[in-house]
């Protein structure tokens, strides 16, 4: 799954860190949603849609 | 790592370390300690078990505390490491029944492949999610 958390994150100034910490995950985490190595969970993708005030299909877009 | 981590580690170190000393004192103490005095040995024995549910709930406790990619990370390594044992362990069984070369395992060198298998998924499973 392709994602824009990344971009949408660097946009905020905001590290792996801070976004880990807000979103209850650890950093090891977060460096894999970004590289699309992990699939986050629909309670995480939630977490971070909400935290981005965008719809969670605008950050997560389905397909290889 | 937050304060509420470390504590869970730390928990599991604590039981993981008292339940190898109790392991080893219940191993060794009648023969080199208490001279094979049967209370003393169930008594160990009894300790030894007791020390090992705590050190199995805490090792829980420190995986409900693990966040959605530490879990994934370990239930493989899990998986890997039961599925390891049980087909090489199996093989083993057969190899050695055959005739094809005799060499008497104990259960501890199935712990020691267990602790090798999972350390080794672990690491890889680790490397494979950074």
């Amino acid at each position: 799954m392709k994602n824009r958390v990344r971009e949408l994150r660097s946009l905020r100034n905001m590290t792996q860190e801070d976004l880990a910490e807000i979103i209850g995950v650890s950093r090891q985490t977060i460096n894999a949603i970004e590289k699309e190595k992990f699939d986050p969970s629909l309670p995480t993708a939630f977490k971070i849609a909400n935290l981005f005030q965008l719809p969670i299909e605008e950050i997560f877009h389905f397909g290889k | 790592m937050n304060l509420a981590r470390k504590t869970k580690v730390r928990k599991l170190a604590l039981w993981t370390w008292s339940w190898v000393a109790t392991l080893a004192i219940a191993t060794y103490g009648s023969k080199y300690i208490w001279d094979d005095h049967a209370f003393l040995t169930t008594f160990s024995i009894i300790v030894n078990l007791i020390n090992g549910v705590l050190m199995i709930l805490s090792n829980r406790d420190l995986f409900n505390d693990f966040d959605e990619l530490e879990k994934k990370i370990h239930l493989e390594s899990m998986a890997i490491t039961l599925g390891l044992s049980v087909i090489v362990g199996l093989t083993f069984s057969l190899v050695e029944r055959a005739g094809l070369f005799n060499f008497k395992a104990e259960i501890s060198y199935l712990v020691m492949f267990i602790g090798i298998s999972y350390l080794v998924s672990f690491v890889v499973n680790t490397r494979r999610y950074t």
